[in-house]
């Protein structure tokens, strides 16, 4: 491809930020192609790849304000939608704020609703609700083992390697999400060992880039981990905070923020603040879901596939 | 009839305190729409200092250069701290990096 068409297709794919349910999106070489929801569960999107993976983000068990008085209610429905899936995915991730106040009587409420999903293999890393506790003891307590309570750590599954990282203990006062120096080398060193080909995906609470500064809405030191991922085939970027889709494609970098289980938040810079939104109940469930990751074979990739609770 | 006694010499020496510094020995500050207003505070040495979150959201109260955190605090939740030290002191929310706030203790 040459350079100048490669801009034009950079920019074109700059910043899509798809709100709506009823799309999907097929991500293959790189390439982003809308396809009509209409067509799910047709053969021609089955031929396209298996379930890999489905992202939960944002449960906020222990929520109970107007924006979403019942978020049990929405991450059971959640957990209903994955468990009728006709073809189970291998494994769950859940990008983060599996609870709200860092709460012992949270985490294991959450729990317990999770241990209804049929797919046994649970993949976390914390936002930054889970640890507002001292030390951030209750995430660890439960989900420490995995990362051997550093939180971030790295695993393999299907041929795909997942790196799983921690943005939201190291705050800096006027800033934005940070992983640390120390997680930074251990992310780069992680993934100079693989090959370029093998399929990445990398799992973080916050957005590791900045979709809006004002909010805190990025990363500030992802700088030397996105350099590292250049070099890749194909990367995908998963990442929640923000409830609601952002997305965007930057040469073979997909990054991607999931749509919350609890209540969404407003766009970038719109009113006052990132509060928790209120919407007529009718909408509510409209504007929460999960995102299906499918592995694509030839060319090997990934396909994210959007869905929401439903119109009401 | 102890806490009651206990209550009425507190406030006698708070009200000593209120007094001699000619201001009053507490401040509030209001933590909303993800600010902290007042954003900058200039209080006397052994002024205490208390965050009332008045968001849907939660928020902490952390300090950069003293080791104090509130912990999660749920819409209308309170914290206080003393500032016995001069000196500049940055404050931010553990939970939302983009909050940022000054006190300055002379």
């Amino acid at each position: 491809m040459t350079d100048e068409k490669l801009h034009t297709r950079r920019a074109a794919l700059k910043c899509l930020g798809f709100g709506g349910a009823g799309t999907l999106f097929v991500l293959a070489g790189g390439v982003l192609t809308p396809l009509d929801l209409a067509l799910a569960g047709t053969k021609e999107i089955k031929d396209a790849g298996k379930p890999l993976f489905v992202q939960i983000s944002d449960t906020h068990i222990g929520f109970h304000k107007d924006a979403n008085p019942d978020v049990d209610g929405t991450l059971n429905r959640s957990i209903d939608i994955l468990n009728a899936m006709a073809v189970q995915p291998e494994l769950v991730v859940h990008t983060g704020d599996i609870t709200h106040l860092s709460k012992a009587e949270e985490f294991d409420h959450a729990q317990q609703m999770l241990s209804r999903l049929r797919v046994t293999e649970l993949h976390t890393v914390p936002g930054e609700h889970d640890t507002a506790d001292p030390g951030a003891a209750e995430y660890f307590k439960r989900f420490g083992k995995a990362s051997d309570n550093k939180g971030y750590y790295s695993f393999d599954h299907a041929g795909v390697h997942f790196v799983a990282l921690v943005n939201v203990l190291e705050f800096k006062p006027g800033g934005l999400g940070t992983l640390g120096d120390e997680q930074l080398k251990w992310a780069v060193a992680d993934l100079k060992r693989r090959s370029k080909s093998t399929p990445i995906v990398v799992l973080a609470h916050m957005p590791l880039w900045t979709v809006y500064e004002p909010w805190g809405w990025g990363t500030g030191d992802a700088g030397p981990l996105m350099q590292e991922l250049k070099r890749f085939g194909s990367v995908t970027v998963l990442n929640g905070h923000i409830h609601q889709i952002v997305s965007k494609v930057e040469g073979n970098i997909t990054f991607h923020t999931a749509r919350s289980t609890a209540f969404p938040q407003p766009l970038a810079g719109v009113g006052d603040g990132p509060g928790p939104l209120k919407v007529p109940a009718e909408q509510l469930r409209s504007m929460l879901g999960l995102t299906t990751a499918s592995v694509i074979r030839h060319p090997r990739s990934l396909m994210l596939n959007d869905s929401t609770l439903g119109e009401a | 009839m102890m806490r009651g006694r206990f209550l009425l010499a507190a406030m006698g020496v708070f009200g000593a305190q209120t007094l001699m510094a000619a201001q009053p020995a507490a401040v509030s500050v209001t933590i909303r729409n993800y600010h902290f207003t007042p954003q900058t505070l200039h209080i006397k040495a052994g002024t205490a200092v208390t965050w009332t979150n008045k968001d849907d959201d939660v928020h902490t109260v952390m300090a950069t250069s003293v080791p104090f955190v509130s912990g999660a605090l749920d819409t209308d939740g309170v914290y206080s701290y003393t500032f016995a030290k001069p000196g500049t002191y940055f404050i931010g929310c553990s939970l939302h990096p983009q909050m940022s706030a000054t006190v300055v203790v002379e």
